[in-house]
């Protein structure tokens, strides 16, 4: 039900604010594309709405506000939230001789979180006593109610209503205060309001995301700071994607520059990429352990094959009237190495690299949450052993921009050094 | 013996499905030096093959080339090429593209830069020496192209099809700028084009070559380039003789293009 609320809400705010937008926001197209008439299909006419991408960020933050009941979301927008607070109902008991007599039961609703703490309440007269329970937001209780009273349930006495609601073992009574019901044995079970509000323990609010992240970065988590977990999880990432670039860039030129190479390596290589990286983390760990040395050859494995690949696609690439020309020019085999092929090969490889750090850095968190005493996968691991939610999110939502950062950076440095990428 | 012999030259490529064509058969020709010759044939007459072979990018199956008395087994930077498009360095500027012979033979910039300022002086390149190649169009590239060969001094100056890639006014300056460089340098010049203009206005010599086998079909001695050095090119074209040249080559190729075009019929 909250699924398809929330999925409601969602596409709700997808067409609302695409129409607002639409005809109510100017929005001037400007330069050539303005004077396109055909649009619908030319890919280079489509260029992201810049206020849909914000509506859209705005859009999870809400959902995600409202539906935790965070402090950051205005009161009026939340989800209906759990009953929390001071409440209580009567039930009439029937004695085994027919007599009857009513008794109220007090309840405390806590919030999420906070311990229920017994206490008590005056029993009240007739034999039917009044009584005193405490327990948390969005869950059921089930009274015992006969413990004080002078007929119990083992002689016979049964509750025949709730608030005048007439209640028996078959039937459910809903009444302003919640949803009462009678077990098998003839206890009171009693779930106040539960509203939409998801419990932190499933999704807790961006608040407390925050504050978790803020605790972490400030005393660490498991021995070790949060910079240290990530620091270990991008440093194996860096060595092992830079040791397989090392050893792959060379032997993809190899490949495509020697027949005995290419011959001898091709089979391995073409049998190595389509076997995923994560599937060699069990065969690792047996081998090496699951200490540095295991995930960094897992890694470098990760992107050995991707690098020689990208490589030998770079040095195929090359136009073979730019090799003609410098040997016409009299470059030597190694001038032609260090002018021609390798400049030329640049973009290719830098293609490569960013699809090898992309598939390092996720196979690292794999490996992290099989085995690890520190890194981003090991962290968000732990934590959702004791579930703290908190900790989950805050390590995927770094995962997500720091594999994103790494991306960018990639593209920064290819512009750089690759300005003539696919202009030639 | 100086300049440059192909001699009983032959090229036959081996197709996998074992049939064989004849690119080249029995082709000799001599160039002295300073000469300039166009070479000129329907497609598929075997002349970037021949052009191939006298670089070295290719072994012939029979005959040789021989370059001022030396046969020649691969490439050497005594004859150096400028191709049709692509064959720039990308990652170089403007420069550095055309000082990358001197600078791959170890000479300082001291001993080049001169004459790379002078080449780029004369390329109209001098503005343009620290642009990227891809910031260029097409025009200047092919004279980005032309500087490099020529800042490396070669003995004899290839071009496959140089301008062909060039719309027709950028090719006619071009086309100034080749008779000029080959009047200053007196370089021997090999030019295949598929231009039959191109061919008389440039060529010195021009040979016209027959398809299957590729051979040499007849070969002219034409007054056109000399006359050309300098002048306007377009005036050359009124020249006595030159319309009846024209008329001449285009009918003797159009009857090969026929030719080819009814054995592809019976073929079928």
């Amino acid at each position: 039900m909250i699924g398809l609320a929330l999925l409601a809400v969602y596409v709700g705010i997808f067409v609302v604010s695409y129409l607002v937008v639409r005809y109510f926001v100017h929005q001037s197209i400007s330069g050539f594309t303005a004077r396109k008439t055909v649009t619908f299909g030319d890919e280079s006419a489509v260029t992201p709405n810049r206020i849909a991408s914000v509506v859209s960020v705005v859009t999870i933050f809400l959902i995600w506000g409202s539906f935790t009941g965070s402090a950051w979301v205005p009161g009026f927008l939340h989800a209906p939230a759990p009953f929390v607070g001071e409440t209580s109902f009567t039930y009439t008991l029937e004695a085994p001789d027919g007599q009857r007599d009513d008794a109220t039961v007090f309840v405390h609703v806590l919030p999420f979180g906070e311990k229920p703490e017994k206490f008590t309440v005056p029993p009240g007269d007739g034999f039917a006593k009044d009584d005193a329970v405490a327990m948390t937001a969005s869950r059921s209780v089930t009274i015992l109610f006969d413990r004080n009273d002078e007929v119990k349930r083992k002689d016979g006495a049964h509750v025949v209503a709730i608030d005048g609601n007439p209640i028996s073992p078959d039937t459910v009574v809903k009444t302003g205060i919640g949803r009462f019901a009678l077990t098998d044995k003839g206890a009171i079970s009693f779930q106040p309001p539960t509203g939409l509000q998801m419990e932190p323990i499933w999704l807790p609010p961006p608040e407390s995301v925050v504050q978790r992240a803020v605790e972490i970065a400030r005393d660490g988590y498991r021995d070790t700071t949060l910079w240290g977990h990530l620091g270990y999880s991008l440093f194996r990432v860096v060595v092992g994607f830079a040791l397989g670039a090392l050893v792959g860039i060379p032997l993809g030129y190899a490949m495509g520059l020697s027949n005995w190479f290419r011959g001898w390596f091709d089979p391995i290589v073409e049998f190595m990429r389509p076997v995923p990286p994560l599937a060699l983390i069990p065969l690792v760990i047996i081998w090496f352990g699951i200490g540095e040395t295991g995930k960094i050859i897992l890694l470098f494995l990760a992107s050995l094959w991707i690098m020689a690949i990208a490589a030998r696609s770079g040095v195929s690439g090359v136009n073979i009237s730019k090799v003609h020309a410098a040997y016409s020019l009299g470059a030597s085999k190694a001038q032609i190495m260090r002018h021609v092929i390798m400049p030329n090969s640049l973009p290719e490889i830098f293609t490569g690299a960013r699809v090898a750090m992309g598939v390092c850095w996720g196979t690292v968190v794999a490996a992290e949450l099989v085995a690890a005493t520190e890194g981003a996968g090991m962290m968000i691991m732990v934590a959702s052993k004791f579930q703290l939610t908190d900790i989950v999110l805050m390590g995927i939502i770094l995962i997500g921009v720091i594999g994103f950062g790494i991306d960018i950076l990639m593209r920064k440095a290819e512009k750089i050094l690759v300005p003539w990428k696919g202009r030639s | 013996m100086s300049g440059l012999s192909i001699e009983h030259v032959s090229m036959r490529f081996d197709l996998p499905n074992g049939s064989s064509v004849q690119a080249l058969e029995d082709v000799s020709l001599h160039l002295k030096e300073g000469e300039l010759m166009s070479v000129l044939g329907p497609s598929g007459c075997g002349k970037t093959t021949l052009l191939n072979i006298v670089a070295g990018f290719l072994a012939p199956t029979d005959g040789r080339v021989v370059m001022n008395g030396e046969e020649v087994t691969g490439p050497k930077a005594d004859r150096g090429m400028v191709f049709q498009q692509g064959a720039l360095f990308e990652w170089m500027d403007v420069r550095a593209n055309v000082s990358f012979g001197p600078r791959m033979k170890g000479q300082r910039e001291a001993e080049w830069g001169e004459k790379v300022d002078h080449l780029l002086e004369v390329t109209g390149l001098a503005d343009f020496k620290d642009k990227a190649i891809y910031e260029l169009s097409g025009g200047m590239q092919q004279r980005v192209a032309l500087a490099r060969c020529l800042a490396n001094d070669p003995d004899v100056i290839l071009m496959d099809e140089p301008l062909g890639a060039l719309d027709a006014l950028t090719r006619e300056k071009m086309q100034g700028l080749v008779l000029k460089l080959w009047k200053e340098t007196g370089k021997t010049i090999i030019l295949i084009t598929h231009s039959v203009e191109e061919a008389i206005l440039l060529g010195e010599r021009l040979v016209v070559m027959a398809p299957r086998p590729g051979r040499i079909h007849k070969e002219y001695r034409l007054p056109y380039a000399e006359m050309g050095v300098g002048a306007d090119l377009r005036e050359i074209k009124h020249a006595k003789g030159y319309a009846e040249t024209r008329e001449e080559i285009l009918e003797m190729i159009w009857n090969m293009e026929e030719e080819i075009m009814g054995r592809a019929e019976e073929l079928q």
